[in-house]
């Protein structure tokens, strides 16, 4: 996990673009130099302009490291007023050229051999390193047990729907628990209300025993909330691993 | 390598010359860490300067607010890219701690612990000579819980991470020894303007 040479940046190259939701899509990088990452890392994006200016962020890795050898996915959502995000939603196409450089960080991962069970807790975008895991799992057919706790506001902003869908419909180990706090309509089998200890302890209960590792990832609200619920179900407070998306 | 059609936000010349490389300003102040944010009461809380294993020193909530009670105003760098200018602090300066607890620096190398376990290495000549404190207040209001509250470390001049929040020890070492964050792939140092983010930078 402790490189002892620099990281270097690399180009990569947009392969193609997927929307996700109305504000969030996919971005799938070839890298030029590829690596392989462990589920939850993300890795740094540099542009720059034409002056020099570099402008730097932080992004997951949505996709597992099984995924696609040598291309790495970013979900990136459209932020108002932001320097980076815009540029990829409204300016970027496949063909284009950026820098990165990673895979960065050794916290906030999950391996198999870190065993579980493990519960995974979502808030909107907080879903990307997550999606990870989860499909870490799925590639390796890992008989570790696993469950997502999902928030979204509505329906059609949670990222990755079909997807987990899918992996929950195959009954392997994989629980699903969806809500969504401001959707007027009513979902078969979401909830409808912000994440509590109830809810943490439905997305356990098939757990053969209390995880082992959890995994908080959204804005930092989102996160402080969670991790009250979390600690509210009975859960040690050391189990709990946070990623905030600051701003 | 300039990127296609990237021209970057309209940036203040003014204030160029203070964001470091690979920054972005910001007006909020967002809050990361590594797991849940601890809940400290003032009555129990406690700091202790230490020499290797040996607690030299340690002062309850009053105590540390008997002692000299500095303000400091400082542009931060969070090495998730955000920058924020002229953040206003107070505390108690290392140097003072160490002047209240009748010692010099013992040797040069310090881990800050905090009350969830996390630790951070700084050599001692970066938190002595007025260039740290322990904060406990923040733009005039006592720190909250989610920014490092009740008692965070300041080094401002290093990455953030190494104010370390929640912070209830020094703890001088005879080696480097590596800190939380710093063996999970990130910089020793940590120096923004050399852009120190992860092991291995130069």
């Amino acid at each position: 996990m402790t490189p002892t040479t620099p990281l270097l940046w690399q180009t990569a190259t947009l392969e193609r673009v997927v929307p996700q939701t109305a504000r969030v899509s996919s971005f799938f990088f070839r890298l030029s130099q590829p690596f392989r990452h462990v589920a939850g890392q993300h890795v740094d994006v540099r542009l720059t302009a034409p002056d020099g200016y570099v402008a730097q962020r932080g992004y997951s890795i949505g996709s597992g490291p099984e995924s696609e050898p040598g291309v790495i996915e970013l979900c990136i959502e459209e932020l108002e007023g932001g320097e980076v995000s815009p540029f990829f939603h409204e300016v970027a196409k496949p063909g284009d050229e950026i820098e990165l450089r990673g895979p960065l960080g050794g916290h906030f991962i999950w391996t198999e051999p870190m065993g579980g069970p493990v519960l995974l807790i979502a808030g909107g975008s907080g879903v990307v390193p997550l999606m990870a895991m989860a499909r870490h799992r799925a590639a390796l057919g890992s008989q570790v047990p696993m469950a997502l706790l999902y928030s979204a506001r509505v329906w059609d902003e949670l990222i990755f729907r079909e997807e987990l869908l899918q992996l929950h419909g195959a009954r392997n180990g994989f629980d699903l628990v969806l809500t969504l706090t401001r959707d007027a309509e009513k979902r078969e089998g979401a909830r409808g209300r912000r994440i509590d200890s109830a809810m943490v302890m439905e997305a356990i209960d098939q757990f053969p025993e209390p995880p082992k590792l959890v995994y908080l990832c959204g804005s930092n609200a989102f996160v402080a909330a969670a991790s009250d619920a979390v600690i509210a179900a009975g859960i040690a407070e050391t189990a709990i691993r946070t990623e905030r998306y600051g701003g | 390598m300039a990127t296609r059609g990237f021209f970057g936000k309209q940036r203040d010349p003014a204030l160029e010359a203070r964001i470091p490389p690979g920054q972005a300003l910001t007006e909020d102040f967002p809050v990361l860490s590594a797991g849940p944010t601890p809940r400290v009461e003032t009555s129990s809380w406690k700091f202790t300067l230490k020499v290797g294993p040996r607690a030299v020193k340690a002062w309850t909530w009053d105590e540390f607010h008997a002692l000299p009670q500095t303000k400091l105003t400082r542009d931060i760098h969070c090495v998730t890219t955000w920058s924020k200018l002229d953040t206003h602090w107070q505390g108690v300066m290392v140097d003072d701690l160490l002047g209240d607890a009748g010692i010099e620096p013992p040797t040069g190398f310090t881990l800050a612990h905090s009350y969830d376990g996390y630790s951070t290495n700084v050599p001692t000549p970066d938190l002595v000579g007025g260039k740290a404190m322990v904060a406990t207040i923040y733009d005039g209001l006592p720190l909250t819980p989610d920014h490092g509250g009740p008692a965070r470390l300041l080094v401002p001049h290093l990455y953030f991470w190494k104010s370390a929040k929640w912070v209830n020890a020094l703890q001088f070492t005879e080696r480097d020894e590596l800190g939380f964050w710093e063996l999970r792939g990130y910089h020793a140092y940590g120096d923004p303007w050399r852009e120190q983010r992860y092991t291995g930078d130069p």
